[in-house]
């Protein structure tokens, strides 16, 4: 049991991130830290999608000059999956976009209701 | 050159264009309309030609950059998404077309180079979605479109940010959700090519990371789509998003993310897995799409807010296609992807006219709709048409996916599907006469009614052409697709639909 | 059967479609030329389905087929014998109601008339196509139309009871639509079929009690629109309609097409053998006598003119649905009679009801009285469909009825031919306080005097042509339409399968 939970411990901590950033985005009532959870939330998928990537003792996926004309001798194992982490450059790139639109929409808001608390927006929009 | 590259022009041509936009707005702001409707109207031309290819020669395949699957990203194009593309082109063609007098009203002078360039990429995004034959890639498109989504809404009314904010937070979870369930097929398979995992995927049905997946991505395209119970930030930004905005997300990116639910589900993970590893999951969506058939209804009948009330719809139509997709037959299916086509043009036809609505009255309460059959007699006759669909009244198209998914619940012996969709219909006349009553009949005192007494005069104030024409255009989509249900099915769906069914 | 490829019956449906848009298109600029739209596509449309007549008298069938719908169901018109009747009658007596609705609407100098008329159009639109239907899916179609068309018409006032009677009306028939829907629907899905056969399709397909829930969802649906009992609430209500809408709509084409496909349903889906293998045909029987008696009793209750004559025609509806309930070829052959015997009868009652309106703007009984000699023409007529409707000679009711009662004695259970003579009694005991207010008791009010102030021509004419009609279908029940003849060949039709 214990052996299971430390050979996965990366799996453990995204998930732990994970909700941490789903509390933040659910249990505050403060808009940037909604924010602050989402951004959380996004990081924790990526540090997963990074650490499925990796492989004890393998190193960059770079063939050394020497290898070449020698394909087969190329042992899959010492090189870590350079894919997860290409598609995260991606994943990295949808979040901070996603963070710039959220602020600039926090901004609009503050400009609005000149609060950023939800229960205070709430009430402004109930009584308008 | 042109034939072969189809798919991708379909995605690259308002992409650029949407860049293009912005420089040219710049220098001279009145650019911006016509280039992206031309952008948008090849875009359409495209997918017409590409539709055509497909019922003539089948699936079409396009390699990225020549890179062959799986490792490179593949374009497929099969009858099910050249449909979508067409449709998807269609709508977006409506509402831009629209949107140029209806932005102009609504939308800040010196921001028109940005709203057309996010509209682009919005239509970029959804068409993108569909034509895509890769995981990774459709979750970057979910996430153009959804981006754009958020910054377009957020450019409506009054409590639009606020609006537009819930939607970014529920936004993200469903789409990181969707990435996890990416990266558990990817851990198991090593792969993102959907065919591929397709073919990858049956030999590890056992597997717990699959179910994972498999659940995952239920959750968070079902968050895209606004699956009920996961619908909750979808009334409030369709209602004040601009009305040329909510004209075309609302029809589009719902049916997007059916589409999405639809092809994962029967072409990634295959019919089987779904429907003998987990028929659960079936169950369960089929339930909740039940629940949002009735609640959708519900809620619709208690809204006095025009386009609020049409936002309710939507949830029910949701609810609708995922009943048959829940139900799983090929009735069912039918139904459901017929649905898919219907509801986007009812729901096209219903907020165009809730937006022509706010354009020349600036009001959205039913209860101050008196008159308009005069004011706006055409607009009212495009409502009737709308509505007559949406409660399934033949000729009209609604009714056809109706009568589908009604024989797929039957042969499912599913009884409380086949009650919940014809309560439904008759919540949603009770929903629709309401408004029409309001617009065409003048209550009046008993004694009034024979003094021959005029009511106050209203003169004929009509919207202006452009956001007409695109109206009536789709008002007469929904009848022809009603009439020619038959030659959709038998040319498109019935392909569509995956053969083991 | 023989079969005979025509697009006649496209023609004629689509004579009223096209009149319709027309009549939109012209509004309110050109009134004459509106109402000119309305009288002319009602006599073409009368002369196509008159042109189909002698196909129709040869045993033949007329079919069309527009296009497929969805693999192996077509959008197809059939014009067999029994569709025939239906259409005859709603078109011809279109002809009648469209002059007299210019009367009307222009006496009254009604509001919101190019409405009146572009739904109207619509609904006999509809209504044909219900009777020229070959399939449940093309007769649930035109079945939906004509209940939305009509909307309008019943809440044509505006008043906020015209309006709360148009929703009455509408949830009521939209309620059945739905359990028409998935009948049909479950039709399609035990039979794979939808087309109608003389004798039915259905035998053969699922289990009895299968069956048995199918019918009652068919009669649930179908029957709102023919006002069975507890369904007929919507009926009285709809009443506020303008006259002519009463007398076209809700004695002749919607009620009738709400019959007409309970008959369709009784007699070429299940088929009388199966309804008497199924025992369904007694349950509903004793469901339509009940309605038949209890509507009549109500009747007696009413002094609003209209209502008691909308009680009336709940009753006559039931006896129509008694009749094909009985399954004896007599009783058919009768209440296919009665659907077009009654329709004239029952038309002119409207009518005169109109007129008295138009005229004096009186709508209760108790103000009638001495109106007989004010609209001798009129009153004369109403006298003429009222002991027809009783059934004595020599009115057409009585020949219907007659016919009733044989196809009663032949089944064994007199109870039924006791419903049937106790229902003409009461006929009698509600019709003849009109009459005898209007001609023997002299005026409350200031006398007019004796001299005779009729209601404008346009309104009175059709009347009494089709007063006149009535009395001719009884002396010659084959006369010019050959209702006897049609309602033959459709029972041989049906009983020769059996």
């Amino acid at each position: 049991m214990m052996d299971f939970i430390v050979s996965h411990y990366n799996y453990w901590i995204y998930i732990v991130l994970m909700m941490i950033g789903f509390y933040g985005m659910m249990g505050k009532r403060n808009l940037v830290k909604k924010l602050i959870g989402m951004n959380i939330f996004q990081t924790a998928i990526i540090l997963y999608y990074v650490s499925i990537g990796c492989k004890k003792g393998a190193t960059v996926p770079i063939i050394p000059e020497e290898a070449h004309g020698v394909i087969h001798h190329i042992n899959p194992f010492n090189y870590i999956n350079p894919l997860p982490h290409v598609l995260m450059l991606t994943a990295i790139v949808v979040g901070i976009a996603t963070t710039g639109v959220a602020l600039a929409l926090i901004i609009l808001i503050h400009r609005q209701y000149g609060t950023l608390e939800e229960n205070e927006i709430l009430e402004i929009r109930k009584n308008d | 050159m042109i034939s072969k590259n189809l798919p991708v022009l379909i995605v690259t041509v308002p992409l650029m264009t949407a860049f293009l936009v912005v420089i040219l707005g710049l220098l001279k702001r009145k650019l911006c309309y016509p280039i992206a409707f031309l952008a948008t109207l090849a875009s359409f031309i495209f997918s017409a030609m590409l539709l055509e290819k497909v019922i003539l020669h089948g699936t079409i395949h396009y390699y990225q950059g020549g890179w062959l699957p799986p490792w490179g990203i593949e374009y497929v194009v099969d009858h099910l998404n050249a449909a979508m593309l067409v449709l998807v082109s269609f709508v977006s063609l409506m509402s831009l077309w629209y949107s140029g007098p209806s932005a102009e009203k609504e939308i800040p002078k010196s921001k028109i180079p940005y709203f057309y360039s996010l509209y682009l990429l919005q239509i970029t995004g959804l068409l993108g979605i569909v034509v895509t034959g890769d995981m990774f890639n459709l979750y970057v498109f979910l996430e153009i479109t959804s981006l754009s989504g958020y910054a377009l809404i957020a450019m409506g009314e009054k409590h639009a940010p606020m609006a537009a904010f819930n939607y970014v937070i529920m936004g993200t979870i469903g789409a990181c959700f969707y990435l996890l369930s990416v990266g558990y097929l990817y851990i198991v398979t090593g792969s993102l090519n959907m065919a591929d995992l397709a073919r990858l995927l049956p030999h590890l049905y056992g597997s717990k990371v699959v179910l994972t997946a498999f659940v995952f991505f239920i959750v968070g395209i079902s968050l895209k789509m606004a699956l009920f119970p996961l619908h909750i930030w979808l009334p409030d930004a369709y209602t004040l998003a601009p009305s040329s905005v909510s004209t075309l997300v609302a029809p589009t990116m719902t049916k997007v993310g059916a589409y999405v639910l639809f092809r994962i589900i029967f072409s990634v993970f295959g019919p089987h897995f779904s429907l003998e590893v987990m028929p659960i999951a079936h169950n369960i969506l089929g339930w909740l799409a039940a629940g949002a058939v009735l609640f959708g209804s519900i809620m619709a009948l208690a809204q006095r807010d025009f386009k609020r009330m049409l936002t309710y719809i939507l949830v029910a139509e949701v609810g609708y296609i995922v009943i048959g997709v829940a139900i799983a037959n090929r009735m069912a299916l039918t139904g459901a992807i017929l649905h898919i086509i219907n509801d986007a043009f009812m729901m096209s036809c219903l907020f165009l006219v809730a937006g022509a609505i706010v354009y020349k009255t600036g009001t959205r309460d039913i209860y101050q709709f008196r008159f308009l059959h005069k004011k706006m007699p055409l607009t009212m006759a495009v409502l009737i048409v709308g509505a007559l669909s949406v409660i399934g009244v033949p000729p009209m198209c609604g009714f056809f996916s109706k009568w589908y998914l009604i024989l797929g619940a039957l042969a499912a012996h599913k009884w409380v599907f086949i009650a919940v969709i014809l309560t439904s219909t008759l919540f949603n006349v009770a929903v629709f006469f309401r408004v029409i009553e309001n617009a065409y009949l003048e209550p009046r005192e008993p004694a009034y009614a024979h003094d021959g007494g005029q009511p106050e005069i209203v003169k004929f104030d009509e919207a202006p052409i452009g956001m007409l024409i695109p109206m009536f255009l789709v008002a007469i989509g929904i009848i022809l697709i009603g009439v020619f249900s038959g030659h959709i099915i038998a040319s498109i769906i019935k392909f569509a639909i995956p053969a083991n069914i | 059967m023989e079969m005979v490829h025509s697009i006649k019956p496209l023609l004629a449906i689509l004579t009223s479609l096209v009149a319709a848009f027309l009549i939109l298109f012209t509004g309110e600029r050109h009134p004459n030329l509106r109402d000119f739209w309305s009288i002319a596509a009602s006599v073409i449309k009368f002369a196509i389905v008159l042109s189909m007549l002698p196909i129709v008298l040869s045993g033949k069938m007329i079919e069309f087929t527009l296009f497929q719908i969805w693999p192996h169901v077509f959008l197809q018109f059939r014009v067999d014998a029994f569709g025939m009747i239906f259409a005859l009658l709603a078109s011809g007596l279109w002809i009648a109601v469209s002059f007299y609705s210019i009367g009307y609407m222009r006496g009254l100098k009604e509001h919101a008339q190019t409405r009146f008329f572009f739904c109207f159009a619509i609904a006999i639109f509809s209504a044909v196509g219900v009777a020229m239907s070959g399939n449940l899916v093309t007769l649930y179609l035109f079945y939906e139309v004509l209940t939305v068309s009509t909307f309008p018409l019943v809440a044509h006032k505006e008043t906020p009871e015209a309006i709360k009677a148009g929703r009455k009306y509408l949830a009521y028939l939209l309620t059945g639509g739905c359990f028409a829907l998935f009948s049909i629907g479950w039709t399609y899905y035990l039979t794979g079929s939808v087309d109608f056969a003389p004798g039915g399709f259905l035998a053969g397909h699922g289990t009895a009690n299968q069956l048995r829930l199918l019918f009652l969802t068919f009669m649930i649906g179908f029957g709102s629109k023919a006002a069975i009992m507890p369904l007929h609430e919507w009926l009285p209500s709809a009443m506020i309609a303008p006259t002519p809408v009463s007398a076209l709509l809700h004695a002749v084409a919607v009620v009738k097409a709400g019959v007409f496909c309970c008959l369709r349903v009784i007699l070429y889906v299940f088929g009388p053998k199966l309804l008497s293998d199924l025992n369904l045909w007694i349950i509903l029987a004793y469901v339509v006598s009940f309605t038949i008696i209890v509507a009549n009793l109500l009747a007696i209750a009413q002094d609003h003119l209209k209502r008691r004559l909308a009680f009336s025609t709940i009753n006559n509806l039931s006896i129509i649905i008694l009749g094909a309930a009985l399954l004896s070829p007599e009783a058919i052959k009768g209440s296919m009679l009665h659907i077009a015997f009654h329709g004239f009868m029952k038309i002119t009652l409207f009518l005169c009801a109109g007129a008295i309106y138009v005229k004096t703007h009186k709508e209760y009984i108790s103000d009638m009285n001495g109106i007989g000699r004010q609209m001798p023409f009129t009153m004369a007529a109403f006298t003429i469909g009222a002991i027809g409707l009783t059934g004595i000679p020599p009115i057409c009711g009585f020949i219907s009825k007659w016919y009733l009662c044989v196809g009663a004695m032949e089944t064994k259970h007199i109870i039924f031919l006791v419903v049937l003579l106790a229902s003409a009694i009461l006929d009698a005991v509600y019709f003849f306080p009109v009459i005898i207010n209007a001609f023997f008791k002299s005026p409350q009010t200031s006398n007019p005097g004796n001299h005779i102030s009729e209601a404008p021509a346009f309104v009175v004419v059709p009347l009494v042509i089709t007063a006149i009609f009535s009395v001719v279908f009884c002396i010659f029940p084959d006369a010019f339409t050959h209702f006897f003849k049609i309602a033959s060949i459709a029972t041989q039709n049906i009983m020769g399968v059996h």
